[in-house]
């Protein structure tokens, strides 16, 4: 294993800098671009199928009406005084080192078409200004790297003016999607839950035949009869959860894991086959149409389900969306149980019951496992856990430090609110995209290999369904094994006592390797 | 002549940078902010908000995170800048306030640092592979005049006085409307001049930064969607193309 190797060498000190700014190479990623959409797909979400004969004009009419409906686009365009301090901010510019990837240049390809048409300066001096018309070049250039942008808000931390390039992306996609341009991956996943209701497109019945299995798993591994109900009626908690925690490892581990504490806890819950998905793709193409339909899916199930309360398992954007726009965009909440957050984070319930000392842990469990965590950047930068801000950094920890013995943070600039990205957020882990998927998970990988040297760390947790897919991708091309993500709730999986579980000491917890999807 | 025609710039100046603002401010003020995005971890109370705003305006907290040598000449320029203005107020105001009189000397340190502030920043601008390209003609040009201004101010000071007895006057009788002679040096009037052009080029450029970063959702929202609805806006969203958002 290549860690162990570095582990000898003994020295981390002679590892890149996880940030190490590269020399600019114009171009290099120019030929990126994702599968466009088929017309289907573009039908199925509202958006013409292909590129309509007055684009340019259309284009242009959008970018008005989007920076007249949002006043966050509107002062960002206007704002930015080309400071440079966002300039080496984001992975895919650090991995890559193509100039369109620092934030800046990113939002100057929309910024460079605002003022040429909607500024003074850039209506009569539009080469002073570098202002410039809308093109076909202009609009290739949109198609390659705003899709080389998984709105991480990295940048937007370090902005003075909070400039969002996320925001910005968000809104050159909407743009794009309306004249016709859109993207395979995301609106074909979108398309999936609208008709299906999840991302990976799984039936109601194939859904439920994979939780029997799951069931009997469960079973085999505890003695006990722990459930994975679906669609049960007057449930206490409904859980919405990714898609690939039903299909994918690392993912489903995590999901026995939430599976294991409400069976601890007695608890009355369901899943949905109606809203069995907590991603919301909608967000990423910046339509607030799709969003709140996808989100809708979720109130109706919580509604027909008459459940009390709603919980989310481990997934970054999806998170970002239930925290921050469910309640706007298809609030009030006012029929479940004001007594706990509406929406509540898995983590947040997992972290009060081990605060309340309600769980009992066999950290010896996790002994094989020497850890990190990997904070997620939707979480980290876009949502908040518990009642303060910054809830969202201890509250994964404090739990992987209830469950598991060793563990080391990563370098301090690549964590916390500074999180690098995994690189395959945003609506970008897609296979023709691999490259750049690799290129923007270098920074995280390279901190990750600071502390394999350093602690021996060995696996690293996260609590999103991308970032895991993305990890188990990637993790080989920088000598990890793939099954060296795993989910939070996985090893707390792996560490909770069950009352009248027989243990079998002998028995390893379980992290079989496995292959994720990619359909986070 | 040159009075006059100083006089007409500098109200043709001043109302178009009041006006422009004004325009500006109200424009952000009026278009919707649709959904909760501050970027987190973020206060959870208005007063924490409040104070989140103040670190960032006056100390730049996220550029102190982001670049240290960024935030060294930006810091140093603006605050700078706020020590020159308070120093110009003696020429507007009669009799001059005790503390204007007091900071005259800290004005003057401004008035290099300032200067010096800038040429950093531009530095960085041209020698930073980054920077440079990022840099459009317009923005070596704001530096340009900035300096300029200030070249010409303390080249004023320290070379080539100019009669301050007799720009005070022009400047009350400006407020009166009652125009008095302006001292015909030329540094005097590339000086103001040049204030001028910033005053005009303020509400068009860049510049406005300043009033964008209190409009700016990132750090002026509150943490709050779960606990309280967020709904600003929400319904008034305006459906309309160019018209509405040009300028
Ligand atoms: S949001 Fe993230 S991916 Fe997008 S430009 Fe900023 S740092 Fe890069
Ligand atoms: S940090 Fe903000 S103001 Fe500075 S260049 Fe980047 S986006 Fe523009």
């Amino acid at each position: 294993m290549v860690e162990l190797a570095i582990r000898n060498s003994n020295a981390s000190q002679d590892l890149p800098d996880p940030l190490e700014i590269p020399d600019l190479a114009p171009g290099a990623m120019a030929a990126s671009k994702p599968f466009p959409a088929s017309p289907d797909h573009q039908a199925a979400i509202g958006f013409p199928g292909e590129l309509v004969d007055d684009w340019k004009e259309r284009a242009i009419d959008k970018l008005g009406e989007l920076v007249a409906g949002s006043r966050g686009l509107r002062v960002y365009l206007d704002s930015c005084v080309k400071c440079g301090a966002c300039t080496d901010k984001c992975h895919y510019f650090l991995g890559s080192g193509d100039p369109n990837n620092m934030p800046v240049a990113r939002q100057d390809l929309l910024r460079k078409v605002y003022r040429r048409y909607f500024t003074f300066a850039g209506k009569y001096f539009p080469w002073l200004v570098g202002a410039q018309e809308l093109s076909e070049e202009v609009l290739d250039e949109w198609y390659s790297y705003f899709h080389q942008c998984s709105q991480c808000r990295r940048c937007s931390v370090y902005c003075p003016y909070g400039i969002d390039t996320a925001e910005v992306s968000m809104a050159a996609r909407e743009i794009m999607d309306t004249v016709g341009k859109g993207q395979k991956y995301c609106n074909e996943i979108i398309g999936k839950v609208h008709k299906i209701g999840n991302n990976l497109g799984l039936q109601e019945k194939a859904l439920k035949a994979t939780l029997e299995d799951l069931e009997d798993d469960l079973e085999e591994e505890t003695g006990l009869e722990i459930k994975l109900p679906v669609d049960v009626r007057g449930a206490d908690i409904l859980l919405v959860t990714p898609s690939a925690d039903f299909f994918a490892e690392p993912h489903i581990d995590g999901l026995l894991g939430y599976a294991k504490v409400f069976h601890q806890m007695g608890e009355s819950w369901t899943l949905s086959s109606h809203a069995s998905e907590a991603a919301n793709f909608g967000m990423f193409i910046g339509s607030e149409e799709n969003m709140r339909k996808m989100a809708m899916r979720v109130r109706k199930a919580a509604e027909d389900l008459g459940v009390r309360r709603i919980i989310f398992g481990e997934c970054g954007h999806a998170w970002r969306a239930a925290y921050s726009f469910m309640n706007t965009l298809v609030g009030p909440f006012d029929f479940l149980d004001q007594n706990y957050p509406i929406p509540q984070h898995i983590c947040e319930y997992t972290h009060d019951l081990i605060e309340k000392g309600a769980l009992t842990f066999d950290k010896s469990r996790n002994d094989h496992i020497r850890l990190t965590f990997h904070d997620s950047c939707n979480v980290a930068r876009a949502s908040r856990m518990g009642d303060r801000p910054g809830g969202q950094f201890e509250y994964p920890r404090a739990i992987l430090r209830a469950v598991c013995n060793h563990f080391y943070d990563m370098p301090a600039d690549t964590i916390r609110e500074a999180t690098v990205c995994c690189g395959g957020g945003g609506g970008l882990l897609t296979d023709e995209l691999m490259d750049l998927r690799k290129k923007g998970a270098q920074p995280r990988m390279r901190a990750l290999q600071h502390v394999a040297a350093e602690h021996g760390v060995t696996h690293m947790a996260a609590i999103c369904a991308i970032c895991k897919t993305q990890f188990a991708k990637v993790m080989p091309e920088y000598g990890f094994e793939m099954d060296a993500i795993v989910s939070i709730h996985q090893l707390v999986g792996n560490a909770i006592i069950l009352d009248g579980q027989i243990m079998d000491d002998d028995a390893a917890p379980d992290d079989a390797p496995g292959a994720g999807g990619d359909e986070g | 002549m040159i009075t006059a025609i100083f006089a007409l710039l500098f109200y043709f100046a001043a109302a178009f940078l009041i006006a422009g603002l004004g325009l500006r401010v109200w424009q952000y003020a009026k278009t919707p902010a649709p959904l909760k995005i501050p970027t987190t971890p973020a206060p959870v109370t208005r007063t924490g908000v409040v104070l989140r705003m103040a670190r960032e305006v006056t100390l730049f907290e996220s550029l102190f995170k982001a670049n240290k040598w960024i935030w060294l000449f930006g810091w140093v320029f603006h605050f700078a800048l706020v020590l020159v203005l308070l120093r110009h107020l003696r020429y507007f105001t009669d009799p001059v306030w005790g503390w204007v009189v007091w900071m005259q000397p800290l004005g003057l340190y401004g008035g290099f640092a300032m200067v010096a502030g800038l040429l950093g920043l531009w530095l960085r601008r041209v020698v930073v592979a980054r920077i440079r390209y990022i840099s459009a003609p317009s923005d070596h040009l704001m530096l340009a005049l900035i300096v300029a201004i200030g070249a010409s101010g303390l080249l004023m000071r320290y070379v080539a006085r100019t009669d301050i007895v007799a720009l005070k006057a022009f400047f009350l009788g400006l407020f009166a409307f009652d125009w008095q002679p302006l001292p015909a040096d030329p540094v005097l009037l590339v000086h103001l001049g040049l204030v001028a052009v910033l005053m005009i080029v303020f509400p068009i450029s860049k510049l406005l930064h300043a009033p964008g970063v209190f409009f700016s959702p990132g750090r002026n929202q509150v943490d709050n969607p779960r606990e309280k609805r967020y709904q600003a806006h929400w319904a008034a969203k305006p459906a309309a193309g160019r018209a509405k958002a040009g300028r």
